[in-house]
């Protein structure tokens, strides 16, 4: 199975509290580039489809990863690379010349280069929180999509079976490649990711896969690509434009109370919720 | 044509209280835009849900009442807006997973910028405006779609529910057609997680756990959640770890509760936890480290062991309600 994976870094995100908001700008100076948590799931859920979960070393497959982004996104994509993507692809362009509409019409001409027969990525970039691209790109390309995938299942026909979150409960359905799937973080749990040549009792470590240092090595002659934006041939219009920021309202430091007994009379007398 | 399409969130044949936020959206921005609003219902029985949609004010109700649209499947549902919604200026849904799936492939079709999870809006000359949380909420934008049809999905946190205004609107039947691709996924299954306690999204009060509670997740957190009439929520470790459903989780990945009052027991307050209940009215947090980031968002912060603090709040709680 070859599959795509989109991929993009953002200002860390376990420091997002620490961004500057000022009227025209977020102002990300000072914080490291990361990962998109949630592309390095769907790495993950990438990498597991392709290969026998007891001998991780034979390739299956291929699992091609792209970012559209500066020079400096180069080294996130060595990192996905060292994981054990097989390729990897730049598309330079400036993050302000991109938004979703932009990025999916971007991936769908990449789709239409790479060929993969599923497209895996994260449902939202944790910087916009827009949870956009991935259903932009599957409408571009007349593919399903499923969203929100919590596990995914190829039993070696042409379909996969997915879980996906739903309104009040979960979903189970039955798709046929190619298709484009959304990640939510539990994909990376031990039992939600199989594929064909796994067996079922195969059970993988919680979480994703560290590289180890050779592979880091290794990772400096495996293909890495840069194509530009402009030779896409795609209309670059902004479909949405952000006028103004602004950081959220503070909330009042609150008081600590020392017992039960204060902390019920405090809701019932003075915050008036019982 | 400046008037908007209200798209209704219906599970198992009942109208989710976030189409009551949608609509709250629509009346207050067609307001704004000078026009009035209208509201799609689809799925196989809806038409029984006319009546109840049309009281709150729409021109008309749509209704695309048809086996085919019998299960939420993305490339059933998603051209049946798109073909109403070519007639509006402005095309709503809930920020629900339903509606975060299904807005931005209706744009896709409409040739439309999409405006996701919206908290608030305001109209600037005939334009509406957005603002919308980025960075787990640590960041809010304001932004215009520059689209000829623009696609919105509303946070129902941020708008109260819509009140029936009387009045019945026209009803009319739309026809439904299924994307190709919808040929590719089959419906397998829906488990719906029944509950005798509120739905997360819509409770007064939500009383949710974190990890430490360990196995004991329930028993410890059910009692307090009963006496408070509560939903229970729960921190993504909590989830992950098994103690409790992922469909309680709370935070940018989960679930956004805005209740009355939100009760944090045994969670730390990590950021993406945080984005998705700091709007609400009361935070009560329960933790033995006074430093936990949680105590910096609380109004009442209980530095005490979780496993003595609940039972004794459940009971002291019973007693001041009396
Ligand atoms: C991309 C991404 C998305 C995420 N999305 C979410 C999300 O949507 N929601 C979410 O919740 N998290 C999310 N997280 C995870 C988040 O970063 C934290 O890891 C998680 O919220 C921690 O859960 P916790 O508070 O239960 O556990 P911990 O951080 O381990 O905290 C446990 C707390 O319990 C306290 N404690 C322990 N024992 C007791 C006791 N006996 N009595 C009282 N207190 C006790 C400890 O002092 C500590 O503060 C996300 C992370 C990433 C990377
Ligand atoms: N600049 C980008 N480069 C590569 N992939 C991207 C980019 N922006 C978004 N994506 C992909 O789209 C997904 C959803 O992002 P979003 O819709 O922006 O929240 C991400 O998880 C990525 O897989």
């Amino acid at each position: 199975m070859k599959i795509l994976v989109p991929f993009k870094r953002v200002a860390d995100p376990e420091n997002a509290n620490k961004v500057k908001v000022t009227g025209a700008k977020i102002e990300t100076a000072g914080l490291e580039w990361k990962p998109n948590p949630f592309d390095e799931y769907a790495i993950e859920a990438a990498l597991r489809l392709t290969e026998n979960g007891t001998n991780t070393k034979a390739r299956l497959g291929e699992v091609t990863v792209v970012t559209f982004g500066p020079a400096e996104c180069d080294q996130t994509l060595r990192g996905a690379l060292a994981t054990g993507a097989d390729k990897a692809i730049r598309v330079d362009a400036t993050d302000d010349q991109l938004d979703g509409v932009i990025v999916a019409r971007a991936l769908a001409k990449i789709v239409e280069q790479v060929k993969p027969d599923l497209v895996v990525m994260g449902k939202q970039t944790v910087d916009s929180d827009s949870n956009q691209v991935g259903q932009y790109l599957a409408e571009f390309l007349g593919w399903p999509q499923i969203t929100f995938a919590i596990s995914v299942k190829n039993d070696g026909g042409p379909a996969l079976e997915v879980v996906r979150v739903g309104d009040g409960g979960v979903q189970k359905v039955k798709v046929t490649l190619p298709a484009v799937i959304t990640v939510e973080d539990r994909i990376v749990n031990s039992a939600s990711v199989q594929s064909a040549p796994t067996p079922a009792t195969h059970k993988y470590q919680d979480g994703v896969r560290f590289a180890p240092l050779p592979a880091i090595m290794q990772a400096k002659k495996k293909p890495l690509e840069v194509k530009k934006l402009a030779d896409l041939g795609i209309d670059t219009t902004p479909a949405v434009k952000y006028q103004s920021y602004e950081p959220p309202p503070a909330r009042k430091a609150g008081v600590k109370v020392k017992t039960v007994q204060e902390l019920v009379d405090k809701l019932k007398n003075e915050a008036k919720v019982l | 044509m400046a008037d908007i399409l209200v798209v209704a969130e219906i599970v198992e044949g009942q109208v989710k209280k976030a189409t009551l936020s949608a609509i709250t959206f629509a009346r207050e921005a067609s307001k704004a835009l000078g026009g009035g609003f209208d509201i799609l219902a689809i799925g196989l029985g809806v038409e029984k849900l006319a009546g109840e949609l049309g009281a709150f004010g729409a021109k008309k109700v749509l209704v695309a009442d048809d086996a085919g649209v019998k299960d939420y499947v993305t490339e059933r549902f998603a051209p049946v807006v798109a073909a109403a919604g070519k007639a509006y200026g402005v095309v709503v849904m809930t920020a629900t997973t339903n509606g975060k799936d299904l807005a931005p492939r209706v744009a896709a079709k409409l040739n439309a910028g999409y405006a996701p999870d919206i908290t608030g809006f305001k109209g600037d000359g005939g334009k509406l405006v957005y603002k919308r949380p980025m960075y787990a909420g640590n960041a809010f934008g304001w932004m215009t779609v520059e689209t000829p049809i623009q696609v919105v999905s509303v946070r129902q946190t941020d708008f109260a529910p819509a009140e029936p205004s009387g009045g019945a609107s026209a009803v009319e039947k739309v026809a439904v057609s299924a994307d190709k691709a919808a040929e590719q996924v089959q419906f397998l299954a829906f488990e719906m997680v029944k509950s005798e306690r509120p739905d997360l999204a819509e409770a007064k009060v939500v009383v949710s756990g974190g990890r430490s509670i360990k196995e004991k997740f329930m028993d410890v957190l059910a009692p307090l959640a009963d006496t408070l009439g509560a939903a229970i929520g729960a921190s993504r470790a909590a989830c992950d770890a098994g103690y409790a459903p992922v469909e309680l989780q709370v935070g940018q990945t989960g679930k956004v509760v805005a209740p009355q009052l939100y009760i944090a027991v045994g969670i730390s307050g990590a950021i993406q936890h945080l984005a998705g209940m700091k709007g609400s009215k009361t935070i009560v947090a329960i933790n033995k480290d006074p430093e936990a980031p949680i105590f910096q968002v609380a109004d009442y912060g209980l530095v005490q062991d979780l496993f003595t603090a609940i039972p004794e709040l459940t009971t002291a709680v019973k007693a001041a309600k009396g």
